[in-house]
């Protein structure tokens, strides 16, 4: 029994200040690495939305979360009430971060731009919206504009030129198409149509649409588009062509097996697996 | 009348300070002021200084975000106010969080919560780790840790902007500090008062303790929330030269015995040097 007790003494020693250190240290790396996991978990969360549209002048979202220092500032400088900083419980909006609900409140492209000049950070970007060191709102991309030809009542037959009449640039990114409506016979289709090269994405077009829920509405750029690939290429197209130039040709053959299919049925093919 | 000159002038002044700082920043996005634009991550005074958050500034720079010069400005501004003032005057003079905390502190030893546990369970340590781990994250995840989760900014933001659900992270500062950890949030975990703690041992403004007036009464010990920086009491006439201190003066209006009062950093050292 004595024998234990002096065991167990002996076992607790106190800690050198060196191993207490380090046994210290220890620890906090393990809360760290606990608490850090939970952490960054929440933040990718939180910066995981793709559908905000940002203020003109914004650069790529990825580099926006980490440049933008959510001062507020062009949300000051917005006169119209634009623009909004995510607030927490906002859903789907990076905390902090400046933002505009075209429904609500479009984007009226102020053509001195006030929002942009004062970014302290940069996240707003004043060259890419300005044209021989100009400001140039028209040249702003802060989404495009997409139509649901299913729920535009312009593409039922019924006139309707809303969003035409509320673009700013209108005649270059929204334009009206005529068609012949062949379920009457004798009535016309005036379908709008979004041009991508001229859109900036301002949002006056959703903010005017008079069907329920916009019938036309923004969306960023890189959600709204397709790409075809480098391997397609307008032949029609005197520019586009001129990617050929200098191309190589290179011609793949593959083998072709001269057997017929059921004599390679009937040959090795099979055995080894009965 | 002259009992609270005596025992409050600071807190009220700081007071004075915190809401009325607060309600510059509001009038500016509320009625166009232009005295304080911005918020504390960062701002412009008078339209025309800058001054950023430099702890937001070093998370940008671990995510890999290209830091323009207006924000290396604002960031130089911040900085060199800082150094004059104190680090963590930011805590005590600025942060609306500290309106919070002192809140709770009150609360916490009028409920007797401090007679429970006598002991502090935590380290006052774990800011300078959460601090290390922001900046991990940061360049990890290629955003601003930090900012994504401060209730310091939620709150600003909040009170200038629309607080959204951000009154529940302030609501859950109160309670931790109340309930579980005294001073908890300024005192423990904040990693921006960590990062300021930092800045503040190269700052001039100090408190200055005079032992030969000292009673030993540790009325200052008791009101101060970063006791530890206060080691010095009724032993050695020496400045506060911990950057923890936030120069939040209750020490100095508490003590009945002119033992404690501000100094600047250089004349302090020289009369204790000779």
């Amino acid at each position: 029994m004595s024998q234990k007790k002096t065991n167990i003494s002996k076992k607790r020693e106190p800690l050198s200040d060196r191993r207490k250190f380090i046994l210290n240290m220890a620890r906090g790396v393990g809360i760290a690495a606990l608490s850090g996991f939970v952490w960054s978990a929440y933040v990718d969360e939180a910066t995981a939305s793709q559908l905000l549209l940002r203020p003109p002048g914004a650069i790529k979202e990825d580099d926006f979360l980490k440049t933008c220092i959510k001062c507020g500032l062009c949300v000051e400088a917005c006169p119209y009430d634009t623009l909004m900083l995510a607030a927490p419980g906002d859903n789907d909006r990076p905390l902090g971060t400046p933002y505009f609900v075209p429904r609500d409140v479009p984007c009226y492209m102020c053509t001195d731009i006030p929002c942009v000049p004062v970014c302290p950070t940069g996240a707003l970007d004043e060259s890419s919206v300005s044209t021989d060191g100009k400001l140039d709102i028209n040249i702003a991309d802060m989404g495009l504009a997409v139509i649901d030809k299913e729920s535009c009542i312009a593409y039922w037959g019924i006139q309707c030129d809303a969003c035409y009449r509320a673009c700013p640039i209108l005649g270059k990114a929204i334009t009206i198409e005529y068609d012949q409506n062949t379920r009457t016979g004798k009535h016309a289709f005036m379908k709008p149509i979004v041009h991508s090269d001229a859109c900036t994405g301002c949002g006056l077009c959703e903010h005017a649409c008079v069907t329920e829920k916009p019938a036309i509405f923004i969306l960023p750029r890189e959600i709204a588009m397709g790409k075809a690939g480098s391997h397609y290429i307008k032949g029609w197209d005197k520019s586009d062509e001129k990617r050929l130039e200098g191309a190589t040709t290179k011609i793949n053959t593959t083998e072709i097996s001269k057997q017929k299919a059921s004599d390679k049925l009937n040959g090795d093919m099979l055995e080894g697996l009965y | 009348m002259k009992y609270i000159w005596n025992n409050y002038r600071y807190l009220i002044l700081r007071r004075v300070v915190q809401i009325g700082l607060l309600v510059l920043y509001f009038g500016a996005n509320a009625w166009g002021w232009s005295v304080l634009q911005g918020n504390l991550s960062s701002s412009v005074i008078f339209g025309v200084i800058p001054m950023s958050d430099p702890y937001a500034a070093l998370q940008m720079l671990a995510a890999g975000a290209l830091l323009a010069t207006n924000l290396l400005m604002g960031v130089a501004v911040a900085t060199l106010f800082y150094l004059l003032v104190g680090g963590r005057a930011f805590c005590s003079w600025v942060c609306p969080i500290n309106m919070v905390t002192d809140a709770a502190n009150v609360l916490r030893s009028r409920l007797g919560f401090n007679r429970l546990a006598n002991k502090q369970p935590a380290s006052r340590k774990m800011r300078y780790w959460i601090l290390g781990l922001s900046l991990i994250i940061s360049a990890v995840m290629g955003v601003t840790a930090f900012e994504f989760i401060s209730p310091i900014s939620m709150l600003h933001r909040g009170i200038v902007f629309g607080i959204g659900f951000g009154w529940a992270a302030v609501v859950v500062i109160f309670l931790f500090d109340l309930f579980v950890l005294k001073n908890g949030w300024c005192g423990h975990l904040c990693p921006l008062g960590g990062f300021y703690s930092l800045l503040g041992k190269f700052s001039f403004i100090r408190v200055h303790h005079y032992e030969e007036n000292c009673t030993l009464c540790m009325k200052c010990k008791e009101v101060c929330p970063e006791h530890q920086v206060l080691h010095m009491i009724g032993k050695k006439s020496i400045p506060v030269l911990s950057g923890e201190c936030t120069n939040c003066a209750r020490c100095i209006e508490v003590c009945d015995d002119e033992a404690l009062g501000f100094s600047i950093r250089k004349l302090a050292e020289k009369k204790t040097g000779a």
